[in-house]
């Protein structure tokens, strides 16, 4: 895709993406912490394949709804279901077992291992070899060891990121570590993907190149992408639909160009000032 | 000039994977063991071995067994003393009570037996943290301090409360001179050091590192915070326990509850914190420091108080000890949480780009 056109909020949405099934649905999800009403009754659902925006004001709980999906938080009300099947009360490391992955607004390496470990530790759920073959590192330990090894630098190349390999993520620059945080994510090879702001703090170039990332992952992948990101040009360029909250209420839902057109929308983000 | 990686490619991820990625650090690492094994025996004398070697590499594999809960997994504990005993404890009543029981598989039981109490004591670690786990593990340490003095089936009913092993012997050969004594222990603790190197850089290890740098995102790909934990527990508890073996087998031959004290457990710490946490070599370090430093100051200070014309008493000597190692871990505390492994590989740093610096 043309980047240069990436701030014209005129685009249109990239037709051609297939679009499959519902993979996730969310009724009526409400979640308070103590008084605050942190979402309030959101319902809508998201398609295989598709990159899915959510949108909204600061403190409108976009945040909040990823922490739902992939169990770190636990709704009061409300209910979920992956692929049709109602999904119980479940942990993060429930979610990632369905194939659930995500990044996070604020980093969260862990700042004292290297890239590669950083990255390598997305593969943990693939890696079966218990502990005594592990400690002894011969044989199906050394070979499971250098399979994921291999899968991990296909991602490295994917990410352009080779020249910072055994980096100690903390000593990253800001731009280099939100790209070790897809990785990890994409070590996993999850079926959806959650991106909390994966463009934040970014400057142009920075942010034309992780949009590719971005389309690349769906072009390639199929993933299915759930992106949360504050700038409109490109929310409105490379999603299929957008979801808008506001004060934890879901206020619009559409293509891209319905949510433009939408007064709701519009009256939210001039409030706010945005 | 002569350490670094230059020519040194790598070919495959396999030989990317290795332990030591220098071909400089793998022979001097070799080496070590090769001078240790060979060279020491015929260096040392008995006194070196009782006094200085002996503990070192009981203590190191003790601290190595604390730095991989500490270090590696970020949980705290003031109750590796108590897992010591429960290692020494139970290998000894592996030993008395069943017959032709080989002393290294019990030793290794005592080990088992230490991990078990490993993951019980490690179970408030899933709701807990920091100052408060420390005290869960201390209550460890309370209830076995209390456990083997008073309850005399630990102890096989001694009436002294303390116990002590025979004879040492594994497959005829009779562990007796303090040459032999070193040498079971470097077996034990070379084997050990590397099960811990493994363990550290296998997907286990980027477990308990991920729960250790980041728990909630550790949990979002999918790691098991309560397997994490409780298998670092354990793990460090084997070590802790086989080291609490040897001290109770190889070191003391016999010993009362009070060897295995909050002394010990702090000690520990200590080590760990001096040595670096995080790292494998850091044990080492930290266990030969605090080792060492006694010895050193019991000649040192009082050569140098006669120079300045003042005598230096046994107690200032140990006065002293208390305010070296209260000053160093604030130090390292603060400014250098790695410990002098931190110092070791900078100086290795500084090595491979020698001796044009830039
Ligand atoms: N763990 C928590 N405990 C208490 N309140 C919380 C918690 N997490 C979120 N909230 C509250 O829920 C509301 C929504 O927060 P959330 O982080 O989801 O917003 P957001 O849309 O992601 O905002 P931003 O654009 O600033 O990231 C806020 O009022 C916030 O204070
Ligand atoms: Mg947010």
């Amino acid at each position: 895709m043309d980047m240069t056109d990436m701030n014209s909020a005129a685009a249109t949405s990239p037709a051609g993406r297939r679009q499959g099934e519902v993979i996730l649905d969310l009724q009526n999800i409400s979640l308070r912490f103590g008084g605050v009403k942190a979402l309030t009754d959101i319902s809508f659902n998201i398609r295989e394949h598709e990159v899915r925006a959510i949108i909204g004001p600061n403190g409108a709980g976009k945040s909040s709804m990823l922490n739902v999906i992939n169990g770190v938080y636990h709704p009061q009300e409300g209910r979920i279901f992956f692929r049709g099947e109602e999904r119980k009360k479940m942990e993060p490391h429930m979610a990632a077992l369905q194939g659930i992955a995500r990044t996070f607004q604020n980093i969260a390496l862990f700042k004292g291992m290297s890239v590669l470990d950083n990255i390598m530790t997305g593969r943990n759920l693939k890696m079966k070899c218990n502990l005594f073959q592990q400690a002894l590192w011969l044989g199906p330990a050394l070979r499971e060891e250098i399979a994921h090894r291999e899968k991990v630098e296909e991602i490295v190349d994917f990410l352009e990121i080779q020249h910072i390999r055994k980096t100690p993520v903390g000593a990253l620059p800001y731009g280099l570590q939100k790209r070790v945080d897809l990785g990890r994510a994409l070590a996993m090879e999850p079926q959806i993907l959650l991106l909390d702001e994966p463009m934040a703090g970014m400057n142009v170039e920075e942010k034309q190149d992780m949009c590719r990332f971005i389309l690349d992952i769906s072009d390639q992948f199929g993933t299915t992408i759930v992106l949360i990101e504050h700038d409109m040009g490109v929310v409105m360029d490379i999603s299929d639909r957008v979801v808008v909250l506001d004060y934890g209420k879901k206020i619009g839902d559409g293509t891209p160009d319905e949510v433009r057109n939408n007064q709701d929308v519009i009256n939210a983000y001039l409030g706010s000032g945005h | 000039m002569f350490y670094r990686e230059n020519g040194q490619f790598k070919t495959s991820y396999a030989a990317d994977q290795q332990i030591f990625t220098i071909a400089q650090d793998k022979w001097f690492v070799w080496g070590l063991i090769a001078f240790a094994a060979l060279a020491v025996p015929m260096l040392a004398d008995e006194y070196m071995f009782r006094a200085i070697l002996i503990p070192f590499l009981v203590l190191s594999l003790a601290a190595l067994g604390v730095n991989l809960l500490v270090g590696y997994c970020g949980q705290i504990t003031l109750g590796a003393g108590a897992f010591m005993a429960i290692g020494a404890y139970a290998a000894y009543n592996f030993m008395v009570r069943i017959d032709g029981m080989p002393l290294v598989l019990a030793m290794l039981l005592g080990g088992v037996s230490a991990a078990a109490f490993g993951i019980l004591f490690g179970i408030p670690s899933l709701r807990v943290r920091g100052l408060y786990l420390a005290v869960a593990t201390l209550a460890a340490q309370f209830l076995c301090d209390w456990a083997f003095l008073r309850i005399g089936w630990f102890t096989n009913n001694s009436s002294s409360g303390s116990v002590s092993v025979a004879k040492l012997e594994m497959l005829g050969w009779a562990i007796d001179s303090p040459t032999e004594k070193y040498l079971f222990c470097l077996a034990f603790v070379v084997v050990f050091a590397f099960i811990g190197k493994n363990l550290t850089r296998a997907a286990i290890g980027r477990q308990w590192m991920a729960i250790r740098d980041m728990d909630v995102a550790a949990e979002v790909i999918g790691i098991r915070p309560m397997f994490a934990k409780l298998s670092a527990f354990a793990v460090s508890s084997f070590f802790v326990g086989v080291a609490g073996a040897l001290w109770g087998f190889v070191h003391l031959g016999s010993w009362e509850p009070a060897a295995f004290s909050v002394d010990r457990s702090f000690q520990l710490l200590f080590m760990v914190i001096i040595g670096g946490m995080g790292s494998i070599m850091g044990s080492f370090f930290g266990a030969a420091f605090i080792v060492i430093l006694p010895i050193f100051l019991n000649q040192f200070l009082p050569l140098l108080g006669s120079l300045v014309g003042v005598t230096v008493s046994t107690a200032g000597i140990s006065h002293a000890e208390l305010i070296i190692f209260g000053s160093l871990i604030i130090f390292f505390l603060i400014v250098e949480p790695h410990g002098l492994a931190r110092l070791w590989s900078i100086a290795k740093q500084k090595l491979r780009l020698w001796p044009f610096p830039h």
